[in-house]
């Protein structure tokens, strides 16, 4: 073979095995790495895998929220309306974190069936609502999409 | 009256960039001397027009014209007046027009600094950023009108800007990370336009490089500050995430990166010249995605395109004619612009090749798990997010393959070199960078890190191989002063920003493995103890600023019982919208930040407070900062202010090679 062709024969090789290894790859650290949100009452009915990481989100029920009195462990529930689920949290939560606004946790569920929080959002403006929060309420029947308009039972 | 003013500016300035983006080009095509000349003035009528329209808006922020829909959404009366600039562009509407701004600047820049390109090329590149101008004035106009009134109920009062844009660094972000993003548009123009008129030679490259390089120059600081200001401002010590927004602004800056290294082989050796122009493309197309991804909102929704069908069709086929188009001519044209002198497998040109497919890579691992989420939810498999551990299990490992044959670029030579001369060179910083890494872990903490002894080591590899580079130019000259002398600006741009590399990757990887958090009670006068440092809690007071109120803390720091400034963080809750904001207290220095936020009241007066220990974290920044200087450094070297211009085969002529390439 002319000895231009086989160069180029060997970069065209080169870069097919090495973008198939980078997309390969590609998949697996993807599969490994997303986090599925699930919404309180999909939590509440079982239907998520334990020790798995996940995302969850909700209104924070009001009169929930506890802080111990000498650590930064605070615990407290999320609803979507349709079930309850509690969470526990050790650390600084985000200003905008309060009774009767939405929030999104990051963690896992324990086998006693507590959200244990790695992570807790909420994001920087009041009348924000995340959008997998108001989607996840609007399944439930709830005529508003916000956690301002909710009724809580109990 | 005002703002229907920049309204009319507005549009007029639409009329005036249709005239741009047809006349100069219908003359090139025809040859036509009068209507190519027309590029230039039409450019700065499209300059002046938006900079009167710019003018209205920023009028408009400061008289409180509550009755402008975008003013009363974005800014208050309460607001201080360089808050208020700054809020102009503090929302979707005014960033736009701060967009065309930079657009309209850096084209008036194209028409007076490229007198010397030949007259038909000119006015092609002018008309291409008029295309770009058209695209962006019409969506403005259409979706996106800044100057939109609420009429006849104005309200007397606006709703504020986010409280986390009131800050220094969101008044000098925006705009800098524009004329990055922007500044793509003109190696973008340049490289449609040689499509165009299928003239891709070394003079064109030569031509374009400049403005790739001020462009990455301006994207790198727009980058890092973005960086630094979350890391201030959002109070939880970070200063990445790999978050949407910031991966938007980074996609383009890894591309561009790949663009200014093949820019550079396509104009010494008159190579890679297809690869460069699909660069080009990309950049600016990445550019583009990144404005409309952060602007648009589908980032926290893509439901929120389906809200604004306007705007999200708009975005998606103007994209569409950018990319389709310009891949388009690029299909028909590329074939006639193809260039193959041969190089060996060990030669300068391999390596940059190895850098443009290295970052090529990263950038397509960042793009999938930037709008992965956005695939999947459109297409109905469920809500997920990407978390940060998927981009850094592609990113390090690339990056430190990347850094490891950056020490080699320089020193290889063009078209051919051999393994002995390198080994020859490289052997001893090899050597002294192996020892450095190894002992400095050792002498910094008592926990022996080996992640701490690689970074190190890799970071030393490419100082101490620059190092050596520079000696082995300055072999043969009477003293290293006049060797220096003798090296080209462009070198030492080089030198500088391949530096800068090395800094923000030790700062990177040292803050990332010595960093220390904690999350603590902290009550009046108990100490809490990190590293040397001892922070006690004096008391909490209230403090009142222009539009908000404060819960202050202050907390005295000493080092190893040396007392250091105090710091005072604080609780701000704004009176405009009742948002409740975290102010941080730094103590900088070159080797360590010591970084405290408040974080929500306990009992008993204690504080939930969170307290880092960060060393080298001004590196991150100290190093884009040197890489930015660098690139600005090279658009000075005094090759590209020649008046004559080149022929196509400039390349091939010794007395073309700078003595600094030379061997």
């Amino acid at each position: 073979m002319h000895p231009v062709r086989k160069q180029r024969l060997i970069i065209v090789l080169f870069i097919v095995v090495f973008s198939s290894l980078a997309i390969g790859l590609m998949a697996y650290a993807l599969r490994e790495n997303i986090n599925l949100f699930y919404p309180p009452s999909k939590i509440a009915a079982g239907e998520v895998p334990q020790n798995t990481r996940i995302r969850a989100g909700g209104c924070v029920k009001p009169g929930s929220v506890s802080r111990a009195s000498d650590s930064l462990l605070v615990s407290f529930v999320i609803t979507d309306g349709g079930a309850d689920v509690p969470v526990t949290y050790s650390g600084i939560l985000p200003d905008l974190f309060a009774e009767g606004e939405a929030a999104v946790v990051n963690g896992m569920i324990n086998d006693a069936g507590v959200f244990e929080a790695t992570e807790v959002l909420a994001k920087h403006d009041e009348n924000y609502v995340p959008p997998e929060v108001a989607e996840a309420m609007k399944d439930k029947g709830e005529h508003q999409a916000s956690c301002k308009g909710m009724t809580y039972d109990s | 009256m005002i703002p229907e003013l920049g309204q009319f500016a507005l549009i007029l300035a639409l009329f005036v960039v249709l005239a741009l983006t047809t006349l100069p080009l219908l003359g090139a095509q025809s040859g036509n001397q009068l209507l190519m000349l027309t590029g230039r003035s039409l450019a700065t009528g499209f300059f002046v027009l938006i900079v009167i329209a710019f003018l209205c808006l920023v009028y408009a922020f400061v008289n409180d014209d509550f009755s402008v829909a975008y003013v009363s959404s974005n800014s208050n009366s309460l607001l201080p007046v360089y808050f208020k600039i700054s809020a102009v562009w503090g929302g979707h509407e005014g960033s736009l027009l701060l967009w065309v701004l930079m657009l309209a600047g850096w084209t008036l820049a194209i028409a007076m600094f490229s007198k010397s390109l030949p007259l038909d090329m000119q006015a092609r590149v002018l008309s291409v950023m008029g295309f770009v101008g058209l695209g962006f004035l019409l969506f403005m106009i259409f979706t996106s009108n800044p100057f939109e009134r609420i009429l006849p109920l104005a309200p007397q009062e606006g709703s504020d800007l986010n409280p986390l844009l009131q800050d220094i660094g969101l008044i000098i972000h925006p705009p800098v990370l524009y004329m990055g993003y922007v500044g793509f548009s003109a190696t973008f123009a340049f490289a449609i336009a040689a499509l165009m008129a299928g003239r891709l030679d070394s003079a064109w490259a030569r031509w374009s490089r400049p403005w790739a390089n001020m462009a990455w120059g301006f994207l790198t600081v727009g980058i890092a500050l973005g960086s630094w200001w979350a890391y201030y401002e959002l109070g939880w010590g970070g200063w990445w995430f790999w978050d949407p927004v910031e991966n938007a602004s980074f996609l383009p800056w890894l591309v561009g990166t790949a663009l200014i290294h093949s820019l550079a082989v396509t104009e010494k050796r008159g190579m890679f010249k297809s690869w460069t122009i699909l660069l080009a493309i990309f950049t600016f197309s990445l550019s583009l995605l990144g404005t409309f991804l952060v602007r648009s909102g589908v980032l926290t929704s893509v439901h929120a395109f389906a809200n604004d069908p306007e705007r999200g069709v708009f975005i998606l086929v103007f994209l569409l004619l950018v990319v389709g188009g310009s891949l388009t001519l690029y299909a028909l044209r590329a074939p006639v612009v193809k260039s193959m002198p041969g190089f060996s497998w060990l030669s300068r040109e391999t390596l940059l090749l190895g850098n443009n497919i290295l970052l090529t890579i990263t950038m397509i691992t960042v793009l999938l798990g930037t709008l992965y989420p956005l695939i999947a939810d459109a297409l109905g498999w469920g809500k997920i997010s990407v978390g940060p551990p998927y981009f850094n299990f592609f990113f390090l490992p690339l990056m430190g393959v990347l850094c490891m044959l950056m020490a080699l670029g320089p020193l290889a030579n063009w078209k051919r070199t051999t393994g002995m001369h390198m080994v020859q060179w490289l052997w001893r910083p090899w050597v002294v960078s192996m020892v450095i890494g190894l002992v400095v872990p050792y002498l910094y903490n008592d926990e022996y890190s080996w992640l701490a002894a690689l970074s190190v080591f890799i970071g030393s590899w490419i100082l101490t191989s620059l190092v050596a580079d520079i000696r082995h130019k300055v072999r043969n000259s009477s003293s290293i002063g006049a060797g220096l002398r003798r090296l080209t600006l462009s070198y030492h741009a080089m030198i500088i920003a391949h530096a800068g590399i090395a800094v923000t990757l030790l700062g990177v990887t040292l803050t990332s493995i010595y960093n220390e958090q904690r999350d603590v009670r902290m009550a009046v006068n108990e100490p809490l103890v990190i590293e040397d440092f001892e922070f006690v809690l004096q008391e909490v007071r209230r403090v009142e600023g222009p539009n908000y109120i404060a819960d202050e803390a202050v907390i005295r720091v000493t080092e190893s019982g040396k007392p250091v400034p105090d710091m005072k963080p604080q609780k701000r809750r704004y009176l405009a919208g009742g948002n409740i904001m975290t102010e941080v207290a730094l103590e900088v220095g070159f080797f360590r930040d010591l970084y405290v936020a408040m974080g929500e009241p306990l009992d008993d007066g204690a504080w939930a407070m969170r307290v880092h220990f960060k060393p080298f974290v001004r590196w991150i920044w100290l190093g884009a900062l040197m890489m930015a200087f660098g690139a600005t450094l090279a658009v000075a070297d005094k090759r590209y202010r020649k008046k004559q211009v080149a022929s196509a085969e400039a390349v091939s002529s010794p007395a073309d090679i700078e003595p600094g390439v030379a061997r």
